[in-house]
C-alpha cells in the first residue's frame, strides 16, 4: 500500500521536535503534498481571520464591568479596517466624538490610564486582554495608585494610548492590543507602557511587552514585568529605551546553542 | 522647474520632477499614506505622459533630494559615468523604454550602459512600463557574482537557505538547514535572521555555519544579517564571518535610521574584505531594502516610494554586493496594500536592480494583515523566475517563524526549476550531484530516494 503512495515522505522527519519550523513536510512530485498544503492554508485563514474579526467591545466590557472596572468605548479616526490598514495615522488618534467623550470623563486626572485596543488581532484581545487587565488592576490597588476608565478603541494603533492618556490627564498610560498575526501565533498580545502620555511621544520613550498568551509569555509574567516597569518609571519619571536598558530581562531561553548534531 | 502636460482637454502641471515621478507611479498604498500620489487614474497618466517626454540628462540636472543635504544624491552624481550614458544620453525617457525594449539593448550594451545610469533614470522609465516591458528588459542583463560559487549566471536561479528559529537553538537551525540542503537549497547563501543581537551570539552563530559548510563541503557562503556594526564587532573578536549584511535605504536620513551611512558601511566592507575568505571572487556584501523604507522613517523628502527604493541600489552597487535582495512584502499593506502591489513592486525592483548593474533576488513575500496569499507568490515567483531573478529565499513550508512572515519555500523553488528549467549555482549543482541529493536535467528533476551518507551518519548519532 504504501509503496503505492504519490506521496515521498522525508526519513527525517524526528527532527521536527527540534523546531517549529515546517520542516520534513515530504513531497508529491517535487512539490508540497495535499495535506501539508491544506495545514497551511488552514493557519493562513486563522491568521487572516485574526485581522478582520471585529472587536466584540459589549462582551469586553461586560467582562471587566463584572470585576468592578468602568468602560469606556471609544474610535480611532479610521472607520473601518480598510482604511485602518492603508493609514496608521489615523489608527494613533481619536475620531472627534470619541476626543469629546474623553474629555467628558477625564476629571482630575488618574495615576494609570488603561487602553484596550484591536490592534491587528481582535483575537488576541477577546482571549488575553481582560485577564491581563484585571492583574493591572490588581496591582494597580496595592500600589494605591488611582486607575482611570478602561478605554475600549476600534482601530486603535500603539500611539492612541498617547492621546487618551493626555485627555485622561494621567501620569502612565497602559495600552494591550493584538499583535501581527503569525501563522503559528494569530492570538498574540502585545503591551505598551508610557510615561507622561502626550501626544507626539515617540516609540523610543516607550517599553513593549510582546507575545502574550499562552504558549508565550504568560499573563502573570507579563504583570510582573510591567510592575517594575511602572515603580521604575515612578521613581524616575521616564520611560521607553533608558528605562529599559536598566530592566533588561534575557528575551531568550538562554544563549544560542552551538552544539548539534550535524556537528555532533 | 515647472512641469505641464495637457490631454484630453486638461492641463495638468507639476511643481517639479519630484511631483512629476510620484504622480507618474503607479498606485500603491505607500505613496497615498505619504499623499505624493495622482489624485486620479487621469493625473497619473497625464503625469507618465509628462514623464516621457523628459530627456534623460534632466535627471543629471534636477535632483530629488538636493545634492547638499544628501550624502546618496552625491554618491549617485559623483559617479555618474559619462562615457557609458552616451549611447542613451539624447533619449528621453519615453524613447529610453522604446531603445531597451529594441534590440540593440542586449546583454552587454546593457552591461556597458549601468554606470551610465541613475536611480531615477530607471525609475523613471519603469514608471511608463507595464509587467511584460519589466520581465523582457530584465531577462536581457546578467549580473553575475562570486564568492565561493557564481550566482546570476544565465538559465540559473539560486536560493538563499533561511533557517531562522524563534531562540536561535543550534540544533532547531540545523534541523532546519539539513532539510533545507536536502531539498537543493542554499546556494545563494545560508543565512540566519538571529533573534538575539549580542555579539556573543551571533559568533557562536557564525561559528556553527561556518563549520557545517566545511563539515560537509559545501560550495556556499554563511551570514548572520545583524547590523554591520555587529559584524565588525565579530570579525574583531575573531569569528570566521563570510557576508557583511546591512539593511540599507535610498536618503541620508533613512539610512541614519537605520544606524548607517556610506563610511559605516565602508568600514563593514573593508573588514568583509580583509578576511579574505571568497575562494572564486570578493563579492561579500548582502543588502537587504523594500519600497517604503524611507517613508516609514518618515526620511523620504516627498519623493515616491520607488524611487526611493531604487537609490538603495547606488548605495549597495557601490561595495559590489554578492547579493542584494528587495524584502517587497514584508513591510506591510500601508506601503504595498495587496497582491497586485506586491507583484508589481517586485518586479520594479527586480528591473531597476539589475539596469544598475545590482544582483537582484528577491524575498518574495507577505505579512498575514496584507491582501495577499500564496497564489500570489506563485505568480510573482513565476514572473520572477522568467525575468531571471539571481536568487530567491527558501524557508521550510513558506512559515518564517522567527519574523512572522510568508516567503517562498524549499518546494517553491523547485516548483521554479521544473518550470522554468532553472538550474543552482554550477559549484553548487556539482556538490547535490556528488551528494546524491538531486539531480537535473532540463526541466526533469530528481531528488535522491536515499539519505546522502554524510548526513545519515549525523542522524543516526542523534536517534
Amino acid at each position: 500500500m504504501h509503496d503505492r503512495s504519490p506521496t515521498t515522505e522525508n526519513p527525517w522527519q524526528h527532527l521536527r521536535q527540534l523546531t517549529p519550523a515546517r520542516i520534513a513536510l515530504g513531497r508529491a512530485g517535487v512539490s508540497l503534498p495535499t495535506d501539508a498544503q491544506l495545514d497551511f492554508q488552514f493557519a493562513h485563514a486563522q491568521a487572516r481571520d485574526a485581522v478582520h474579526l471585529p472587536l466584540d467591545c459589549q462582551a469586553l466590557a461586560a467582562e471587566l464591568e463584572k470585576h468592578e472596572l468602568g468602560c469606556l468605548h471609544l474610535r480611532s479616526a479610521a472607520s473601518d479596517r480598510q482604511i485602518y490598514l492603508q493609514r496608521p495615522d489615523l489608527g494613533r488618534r481619536l475620531d472627534e466624538a470619541s476626543a469629546a467623550k474623553l474629555d467628558e470623563h477625564a476629571g482630575d486626572g488618574c495615576d494609570l490610564a488603561l487602553v484596550i485596543a484591536d490592534g491587528l488581532s481582535a483575537l488576541a484581545v477577546q482571549r488575553h486582554a481582560a485577564p491581563m487587565a484585571l492583574k493591572i488592576a490588581e496591582q494597580c490597588q496595592a500600589e494605591r495608585w488611582s486607575l482611570g476608565p478602561v478605554a475600549l478603541v476600534e482601530q486603535g494603533r500603539v500611539a492612541i494610548a498617547d492621546e487618551i492618556g493626555q485627555r485622561l490627564k494621567a501620569r502612565m498610560v497602559v495600552i494591550l492590543l493584538g499583535e501581527r498575526p503569525g501563522l503559528s501565533s494569530p492570538d498574540s498580545l502585545g503591551l505598551y507602557f508610557t510615561w507622561a502620555p502626550q501626544v507626539g511621544r515617540h516609540d523610543a520613550q516607550r517599553n513593549c511587552i510582546s507575545n502574550i498568551r499562552p504558549e508565550g509569555l504568560s499573563c502573570n509574567l507579563a504583570a510582573h514585568r510591567l510592575l517594575y516597569l511602572m515603580r521604575e518609571a515612578s521613581r524616575r519619571q521616564l520611560s521607553g529605551v533608558q528605562l529599559k536598558d536598566e530592566a533588561e530581562v534575557p528575551a531568550l531561553e538562554g544563549e544560542p546553542r552551538a552544539g548539534n548534531f550535524l556537528l555532533g | 522647474m515647472t512641469y505641464s502636460h495637457s490631454v484630453g482637454g486638461t492641463t495638468w502641471r507639476f511643481d517639479d520632477l519630484r511631483e512629476v515621478m510620484a504622480k507618474a507611479s503607479p498606485a500603491r498604498s505607500g505613496d497615498l499614506l505619504a499623499g505624493v500620489a495622482a489624485g486620479s487614474d487621469a493625473e497619473r497618466v497625464a503625469a507618465q505622459m509628462c514623464l516621457a517626454a523628459v530627456p534623460l540628462k534632466r535627471f543629471l540636472e534636477e535632483a530629488l533630494i538636493p545634492y547638499e543635504s544628501d550624502e546618496v544624491t552625491r554618491l549617485i552624481i559623483d559617479s555618474h559615468d559619462a562615457a557609458a550614458f552616451a549611447p542613451v544620453s539624447h533619449l528621453s525617457v519615453g524613447d529610453f523604454r522604446n531603445w531597451l525594449l529594441g534590440e540593440e539593448a542586449d546583454e552587454s550594451s546593457l552591461k556597458a550602459l549601468a554606470p551610465g545610469l541613475t536611480p531615477e533614470m530607471v525609475a523613471a522609465v519603469s514608471k511608463i512600463m507595464r509587467v511584460q516591458d519589466l520581465i523582457l528588459v530584465a531577462q536581457k542583463v546578467r549580473v553575475v557574482t562570486r564568492f565561493r560559487n557564481s550566482i546570476g549566471l544565465a538559465g540559473r536561479m539560486s536560493t538563499r537557505l533561511q533557517p531562522n528559529h524563534p531562540t536561535d537553538d543550534g540544533a532547531g537551525i540545523a534541523a532546519s538547514i539539513l532539510d533545507g540542503l536536502l531539498y537543493g537549497n542554499g546556494d545563494a547563501v545560508i543565512g540566519i535572521n538571529p533573534a538575539t543581537d549580542s555579539t556573543a551570539g551571533i559568533c557562536e552563530l557564525l561559528k556553527m555555519l561556518d563549520a557545517v559548510i566545511s563539515r560537509y563541503e559545501i560550495p556556499t557562503q554563511a551570514c548572520i544579517l545583524t547590523h554591520v556594526t555587529t559584524s565588525i564587532e565579530a570579525i574583531n573578536r575573531g569569528a570566521p564571518l563570510d557576508l557583511v549584511f546591512q539593511s540599507i535605504a535610498g536618503t541620508e536620513a533613512a539610512n541614519a535610521s537605520f544606524g548607517i551611512s556610506l563610511a559605516t558601511l565602508q568600514e563593514g566592507y573593508e573588514a568583509g574584505l580583509s578576511q579574505k575568505r571568497g575562494t572564486l571572487g570578493d563579492n561579500l556584501m548582502y543588502f537587504e531594502t523594500g519600497q517604503g523604507s524611507a517613508l516609514s522613517a518618515n526620511a523620504h523628502h516627498d519623493v515616491d516610494q520607488q524611487t526611493c527604493e531604487a537609490r538603495a541600489y547606488a548605495v549597495a552597487r557601490r561595495y559590489k554586493p554578492l547579493l542584494v535582495n528587495t524584502v517587497v512584502g514584508f513591510i506591510g499593506p500601508e506601503y504595498l496594500y495587496n497582491g497586485k502591489q506586491i507583484i508589481r513592486a517586485g518586479l520594479e525592483d527586480h528591473f531597476c536592480g539589475k539596469l544598475l548593474g545590482v544582483p537582484m533576488g528577491c524575498d518574495i513575500c507577505y505579512t498575514n494583515h496584507a491582501e495577499a496569499d500564496q497564489d500570489d507568490m506563485d505568480m510573482l515567483l513565476t514572473l520572477l523566475g522568467t525575468a531571471g531573478i539571481n536568487f530567491i529565499m527558501g524557508i521550510p513550508g513558506s512559515d518564517d517563524v522567527m519574523l512572522n512572515y510568508q516567503t517562498t519555500s524549499f518546494h517553491d523553488a523547485l516548483y521554479v526549476r521544473q518550470v522554468l528549467g532553472l538550474r543552482p549555482a554550477p559549484e553548487f549543482e556539482e556538490w547535490l550531484a556528488k551528494m546524491q541529493i538531486l539531480r537535473q536535467d532540463g526541466n526533469r528533476l530528481q531528488l535522491g530516494r536515499e539519505l546522502p551518507e554524510a548526513f545519515r551518519r549525523a542522524l543516526e548519532k542523534m536517534a
